[in-house]
């Protein structure tokens, strides 16, 4: 290329690229996908443990493209059974744009049964969403997906949170119905909780709020720990959790939800499996 | 880049006519092409053989001019396009209403910019001033032109859940508008109102009285229509979508509720927030109410199974896709929300 005589095929490459770089700045893709991870996240939450990127030990599952910012459905596949000799022993989620990166921590037990998980998660904007298996041997993996989050009307902050209110506290667990002695049972647990951040915009509205969200949730089954659960204002309002757990005898499922209040809420729920089997899974 | 120009489909009728400036075929006459100023500045990056100022620009003071039609006497649209907020611009119907003494806008965009546009148009049509800017809820394609109204003798409108909803979202409205505007801008680009409707309230334009009714959650927890009774108008902001598909970004219950209840104001035609601007009632909402019915009634019988979210949003209401625009981009996420609202059902 010469200096001095630019044509205007040369011009329209400039501008392409000012095009580009306009869109660059405005959703940002691949390039950063991991910008903040490394440069803060996984020192902040995992230090300088070895940590090795792989789906087979847990697999998440998100979707491509959030329609929804406030309501991301999440699911997470363990690929190992929870047995005693080995087990996955806690899931760290982290969603790196997010303004509080730690949707949550989830501890699991050989009780169990499978480590699988299914959660709601707010997507800030474009961003790396990572599980992070730690095994009972104390390895860690990590299953990431890159989600873009899109704008439209939807915020992170879901805005009917009236109802929510209304039913503070509420929760709801489903059980599946084929209810096995010794088979990992498909659980799902539903608490009725705003989970907000406080408002940031309060010099608009004068409105002040502080913030309001589920910081934990403990779940046993006839007195001993299924899941435990320490979460953040990254999880949907309505925190809802979809779980396994082993029913070696009929007892009751027991849920404990604690908020950064310092509200309580207990649930519980009678097991009753009507089909006696071998208390060792089948499959 | 885009035309804009002032086109008016029906004439005037007689107590609106004043301060109209005429062309020569009866209809208003159409105003200089201008370019937004955004544009503008792109298309000087881009393509330097533009030039730098738009004769005529600096003589009205307008950077751009909605294109606005007159759906009824004295209710003025400025139709909106499908597509995605912050994809797009101009994506809402907005527009206003010309009273005796001064003019009502109802929404005013998804930027600044568009409420400028359209607070051009407005001086092309009426010489009377803009005295109350009413939002129909908390959307960014709705509301983030307010801060082109603020100035004296302007009263913002809007449902009592307003501020708060607004509180509670702006950040990331604000972080949005600064992408997709590439320009910074302070938190008093949200504009809150100034006057606060909890159940019903008139508003008085000069011998055009308007009548504004909040509602419970619906589409948004913040939904406001304007009936202008004289012309048998109900302007109903995103209670009602025509073509565009409908968007859940609160409550489908509360939604096809109040549905029940707007089908029985006696409107000549609504303005609907997205689709064609002006259409007959009651059966311009018939396709809204029956999507959300859909989507009602599968989502509960899903929930008798123990199937979960994902595999939902997958699998429920494809029955109404190819009958809206959008569907893909909003499809999804409205079974999320129905879905979420749902399952605390008893």
């Amino acid at each position: 290329m010469q200096r001095g005589t630019h044509t205007g095929r040369q011009y329209t490459a400039v501008g392409a690229f000012i095009v580009l770089l306009l869109q660059a700045a405005a959703c940002p893709a691949g390039s950063d996908q991991n910008s903040r991870w490394r440069t803060q996240l996984q020192e902040q939450y995992f230090q300088d443990r070895p940590l090795i990127e792989s789906d087979e030990i847990i697999e998440l599952e998100a979707p491509d493209r959030a329609e929804d910012a406030a309501i991301v459905p999440l699911r997470i596949k363990a690929k190992i059974p929870q047995t005693d000799a080995r087990y996955i022993k806690t899931i760290t989620l982290i969603i790196d744009k997010n303004p509080a990166p730690l949707a949550g921590r989830f501890h699991f037990t050989p009780m169990s049964g499978r480590a699988d998980l299914a959660l709601r998660v707010r997507v800030n904007e474009y961003t790396s969403i990572r599980a992070i298996a730690e095994t009972s041997d104390g390895k860690l993996y990590m299953s990431r997906r890159f989600v873009k989050a899109s704008g439209g009307c939807s915020a992170p902050i879901g805005t009917n949170l009236d109802a929510a209110m209304q039913r503070l506290g509420k929760i709801k667990v489903r059980v599946h119905d084929e209810q096995m002695l010794g088979t990992p049972l498909l659980t799902q647990l539903g608490v009725s909780h705003p989970n907000i951040t406080g408002m940031q915009m309060d010099q608009l509205s004068r409105l002040y709020s502080p913030a309001h969200f589920v910081q934990s949730i403990k779940i046993t089954f006839a007195g001993e720990l299924v899941l435990s659960a320490e979460t953040d204002i990254s999880v949907s309002e309505n925190p809802n959790l979809r779980f396994y757990f082993v029913p070696h005898k009929p007892g009751e499922l027991r849920a404990e939800v604690l908020d950064n209040r310092g509200m309580r809420f207990n649930h519980s729920y009678t097991v009753a499996p009507d089909q006696p089997s071998p208390p060792i899974a089948s499959k | 880049m885009t035309n804009f120009s002032v086109r008016v489909v029906k004439p005037l009728s007689v107590p609106f006519r004043t301060g109209v400036r005429r062309g020569p075929n009866g209809g208003l006459r159409s105003a200089t092409t201008f370019y937004g100023a955004w544009c503008l500045m792109i298309s000087l990056l881009l393509a330097p053989a533009v030039p730098a100022a738009e004769p005529g620009a600096a003589n009205t003071g307008c950077a751009a001019m909605a294109e606005v039609t007159e759906i009824a006497p004295g209710n003025f649209v400025r139709p909106g396009r499908d597509v995605v907020v912050f994809e797009g611009s101009g994506v809402a119907n907005i527009g206003f209403i010309i009273g005796e003494t001064c003019v009502a806008v109802i929404d005013t965009g998804g930027s600044e910019a568009e409420g400028y546009a359209l607070d051009c148009a407005i001086r092309t049509v009426t010489s009377r001033p803009v005295c109350y800017v009413i939002n129909t809820h908390v959307h960014p394609d709705h509301l983030l032109g307010n801060a082109a109204f603020q100035r004296e003798g302007v009263t913002f409108i809007g449902h009592s859940g307003l501020p708060q909803a607004l509180a509670l979202v702006g950040t990331t409205y604000l972080q949005r508008a600064r992408a997709y505007e590439g320009r910074p801008l302070s938190p008093g680009y949200l504009v809150p109102p100034t006057q606060t409707v909890t159940a019903e309230a008139r508003i008085d334009l000069g011998r055009r009285e308007l009548r504004l009714v909040a509602y419970r959650s619906a589409h948004s927890a913040t939904d406001l229509t304007v009936w202008d009774a004289s012309t048998a108008t109900l302007w109903t902001g995103d209670l009602i979508f025509v073509g565009h598909v409908p968007v859940i970004a609160a409550s489908l219950l509360g939604w096809l509720e109040v549905l029940d209840k707007l089908s029985g104001v006696p409107a000549r035609q609504i303005v609907p927030g997205h689709g064609q601007p002006a259409v007959p009632w009651p059966e311009a909402g018939s396709d809204t109410q029956r999507y959300l019915l859909i989507l009602r009634d599968e989502i509960r019988t899903w929930l008798k199974g123990r199937e979960d979210l994902a595999d939902a949003q997958a699998q429920i209401g494809y029955s109404e896709k190819g009958k809206w625009s959008l569907f893909e981009q909003y499809h999804r996420r409205n079974v999320a929300a129905a879905f979420a609202e749902l399952e605390w059902e008893d």
